[in-house]
């Protein structure tokens, strides 16, 4: 069951990145990028981090994509067509990702992986809770705050940054 | 179960995700869907983050916990650069990248 | 010694410097009459603090057990770079130093209330006496020293002083280029003094002035023993810093400067280039003549050959010029060589001293003499707007008081008794006679020689024949006259002073007398050189003329000031600059200059041709990045491998 859905999940994703980098109409783009992030939650969902899932999926799925779509509705028009591509940008940029990835691929198949430990995960909100809080060995507690910190001063540079300057 | 799974699948799925996400920030002008190809390469790693602790790491939740940071730093990042892309385009009128070389020689 | 009850002296030059401060900072405003009356007000403060000072020292409580004191008035540490290396400033009073603190502000007061006459109307009248404060505190401030590197501080400040009152009129390029010429000249001296100062305090390990000359310190035995070309280490020292005391003092053959600074104002020659700063060196030399006694008696009768010699030379090529300031700048040159003959000869206890204490005395004389014949000359040249000797004549009944005041300063310099260069003469020449024959025929010599150049002058601006003035000459205004009066005054009884009770080199007083088997010799040819001026020059002849017609080259030659001047005008053009500089200059613009504009070049060429990388365009820089790292990756994966 898992391997039949992690092969649709997949062929999501990589279907629908290629979409997202590739489509010339940008609302569209944005649309495609919803699904690959739901697609990943789908992953997370298969090994079974539930609540990563539903972050993921709140808060991608429901706050960067529209926030992003947002931002698209300022600046463009909705009908509007992005330019071609030139070839010679895309080919070159290509060659670049595609030695890439045939860098990575041989890399991660030629290297002996172990066998897997088939430990459960515990990934109740309880556990969750208490790592995210915890001070001790395997507690979160600093880059919690620290995290909470940095959410902050994204909110006043954000609106700092986007606010009008008078002149 | 998920063990049928090779974590190999995992790492390859998740490399191809992220030269996909690269070749979209190298060649979209518009800053929007660079931003968008920027979001790719970060779910591509938080799919890793998740897979490592899945398959080796079970008894504690690390890359779980990575992948959500991750995911709170994505959203400040693009909150942050959204910003910076309507000021430009009130600067501006245009959130084409290649005419943004204000910084050039 | 320290000694609270003078701390006040320490007042005398700062007086004077807060005065060169106000007047320089101020001058601009004020009108120009008010800052010469502030300048002078403030001077007659230290005059009067000067007059104090002596009085309590000399009559008072100077002397202890019938020795004078060395006092430390005032003493405070300024820099401390080590344990023994430290450097104060302080005042020193002894008789020498207190003397010339008499002396210094006597000339500058006369000189400030001369100038307040002279000057009048001139461009630039705040700034003349903001420097003349300037000068008279750094005078004061470098015989008050009471270390050598203090000295060494004020002589420097002297010496910029009297560049600037040189360059007074600096539009004139002569004026200029003299005062540079002086600049240098006693710079390249103070290059000596200062490594003299530096060998000397080294091997020492002082710079204080009484641990230096205390007869019994430890100071004077150290450094003696080591030799370094035959001389020992403080002789060497001793000589490096009586090359600097004859820079400033125009010793042959550092004197050239001094003729030329007469391109000055004359109440500046007066008070610097004849009475105070162009003895800074015989002062110098008195100073240390201790050391120089003990530690370094080949470097003293150095002095005395060197200050005879230029005493004669100077003589003789005054006789010859024909601007009267020149000659007087010789004349000066001429006794200041005398003074050191007179310091070269002496001994150090009891009456074996005179020589010391006689020239001493004639420096005080001198002073009174020199700066009244200056301002003399000043008064003349005030009237009829010339320098040259033969364009005057006849001025004898126009300005009545100049001619008597400059008739006693003849008298007084050629040595006729009872004026008060007659008896420094007898002690000089007393002194000179029973140490070195050859020294004394010489200065004998130069007695007769100085009252045929002074009455040259002397007959040749007040008798000879009258001429055509473009308007009539009249007296100088009363601050002139007053000065000229005073400084009469002074000279005329200042020779009666008894010196040897007061200025000794052991600080002990003793009783001298005048030598009458030597004065008389010397007053019978002052009067040979006053009658042979007399019969050339008392009216218009062409004896003059046949003389020097009959001398031929030797005449030529001094007139030329024996060429001195092209001498090291061809050292300094021909060999040093175009052998030496010239090459160091080619290689400097050329090699090194070159080595770092191709630097500057290659590096500017080069990021001309990489800027275009920097073309702002970030997907560019992405790209770059990524195929970057997917090479530096394959490359650690291949060398993994190996």
């Amino acid at each position: 069951m898992e391997v039949v859905l992690f092969y649709i999940m997949a062929g999501l994703i990589l279907v629908f990145s290629v979409l997202t980098v590739t489509s010339r109409r940008i609302l569209r783009a944005a649309v495609y990028l919803l699904f690959v992030l739901i697609a990943a939650a789908g992953l997370f969902f298969i090994q079974q981090f539930a609540f990563l899932a539903a972050v993921q999926l709140t808060l991608y799925a429901g706050g960067i994509i529209v926030l992003i779509i947002f931002s698209v509705m300022l600046t463009s028009h909705v009908s509007e067509k992005l330019d071609a591509v030139s070839f010679k940008k895309a080919s070159f940029a290509l060659v670049a990702c595609i030695a890439g990835a045939v860098v990575c691929i041989s890399t991660i198949l030629s290297y002996p992986f172990p066998k897997p430990t088939n430990g459960e995960v515990d990934a109740s909100m309880k556990a969750i809770g208490t790592s995210l809080l915890g001070y001790k060995e395997n507690g979160f507690a600093l880059p919690f705050e620290v995290i909470s910190i940095l959410l902050l001063a994204a909110m006043l540079g954000a609106i700092i940054i986007a606010k009008r300057t008078e002149k | 179960m998920i063990e049928n799974i090779g974590i190999e699948q995992f790492l390859i799925l998740s490399t191809l995700m992220f030269f996909i996400g690269v070749y979209g920030f190298l060649v979209r002008k518009n800053l929007i869907t660079m931003l968008m190809s920027v979001e790719l390469i970060l779910n591509a790693v938080n799919i890793n983050f998740v897979a490592f602790n899945k398959y080796y790491y079970p008894e504690n939740l690390q890359g779980h916990f990575f992948a959500m940071f991750v995911i709170a730093i994505a959203a400040t990042e693009v909150a942050v650069a959204i910003a910076i892309i309507i000021s430009l385009y009130r600067k501006i009128r245009t959130i084409d990248v290649e005419q943004v070389d204000e910084m050039k020689y | 010694m320290m000694n609270d009850s003078y701390s006040y002296t320490v007042a005398i030059p700062l007086i004077l410097f807060f005065s060169f401060l106000i007047i320089g900072l101020a001058g601009g405003k004020l009108k120009p009459i008010v800052s010469g009356i502030f300048g002078t007000f403030f001077l007659l403060i230290s005059t009067a603090l000067s007059y104090y000072t002596a009085y309590s020292y000399f009559f008072v409580d100077g002397k202890s057990n019938g020795v004078y004191q060395q006092l430390i008035a005032y003493d405070s540490l300024w820099l401390q770079f080590t344990d023994k290396l430290q450097i104060h400033v302080g005042v020193l009073l002894d008789p020498i130093s207190v003397m010339m603190l008499v002396v210094i502000t006597t000339v500058s007061l006369m000189v400030h209330i001369y100038s307040l006459g002279y000057m009048k109307g001139e461009v630039g009248f705040s700034r003349y006496y903001s420097f003349l404060s300037l000068f008279t505190f750094s005078m004061l401030g470098l015989v008050l020293s009471s270390n050598i590197f203090q000295t060494y501080i004020f002589w420097e400040l002297v010496g910029v002083s009297s560049y600037l009152l040189i360059g007074h009129y600096y539009e004139r390029p002569s004026a200029v280029a003299a005062s540079k010429k002086a600049f240098i000249v006693t710079r390249f001296a103070d290059m000596g003094f200062l490594v003299g100062i530096l060998l000397l305090s080294s091997f020492t390990g002082t710079f204080d002035f009484l641990k230096l000359t205390d007869p019994n310190g430890s100071a004077l035995t150290q450094g003696s023993a080591i030799s370094f070309l035959g001389l020992s280490v403080m002789t060497w020292s001793m000589l490096l810093v009586f090359m600097g005391a004859a820079g400033k003092s125009a010793m042959f053959p550092l004197h050239i400067w001094l003729p030329d600074a007469m391109e000055g104002p004359t109440p500046v020659s007066a008070l610097i280039h004849a009475a105070t700063m162009v003895v800074a060196g015989v002062y110098l030399v008195a100073r240390l003549f201790t050391v120089y006694f003990f530690a370094a008696p080949d470097a003293l009768i150095f002095i005395g050959y060197v200050g005879t010699f230029t005493s004669l030379f100077a003589a003789v090529i005054a006789c010859t010029q024909t601007d009267i300031k020149r000659v007087l700048a010789f004349s000066t040159i001429s006794q200041i060589g005398l003074m050191m003959g007179g310091l070269g000869v002496s001994g150090y206890s009891g009456p074996e001293g005179l020589g010391y204490t006689a020239s001493m005395f004639h420096l005080f004389n001198h002073a009174m003499f020199k700066a009244l014949l200056f301002l003399c000359a000043g008064s003349v040249i005030h009237a009829v707007h010339t320098n040259e000797l033969w364009d005057m004549g006849g001025l004898k009944k126009h300005l009545p008081v100049t001619h008597i005041a400059f008739l006693i300063g003849c008298l007084g310099i050629s040595g006729v008794p009872p004026l008060s260069g007659f008896f420094s003469k007898d002690e000089i020449l007393t002194a000179v006679f029973e140490k070195n024959k050859l020294l004394f025929y010489v200065q004998f010599l130069v007695a007769g020689v100085t009252a045929f150049y002074m009455f040259r002058l002397y007959f040749g601006i007040f008798w000879n024949k009258q001429r055509e003035y473009h308007t009539k000459p009249h007296e100088s205004p009363f601050s002139m006259l007053f000065a000229l009066i005073f400084l009469s005054i002074a000279s005329t009884f200042v020779g009666l002073i008894p010196f040897s009770e007061f200025v000794t080199p052991d600080l002990k007083p003793f009783t001298s007398h005048i030598h009458w088997a030597i004065a008389i010799p010397a007053i019978i040819i002052a009067v040979i050189g006053l009658v042979l001026a007399f019969v050339m020059y008392r009216k218009e002849s062409d004896l003059s003329g046949r003389l020097s017609g009959s001398l031929g080259i030797l005449y030529r030659a001094a007139y030329k000031k024996f060429y001195i001047d092209e001498i090291y005008l061809f050292i300094t053009k021909n060999v040093i600059f175009k052998h030496i500089s010239a090459p160091i200059a080619w290689f400097d613009r050329n090699v090194v200059d070159n080595t770092m504009n191709g630097i500057a070049a290659i590096t500017n060429f080069v990021s001309m041709r990489i800027r275009a990388f920097q073309s702002g365009q970030l997907q560019q820089y992405a790209y770059v990045m990524v195929s970057g790292l997917v090479i530096i990756v394959l490359v650690a994966l291949y060398f993994m491998k190996t």
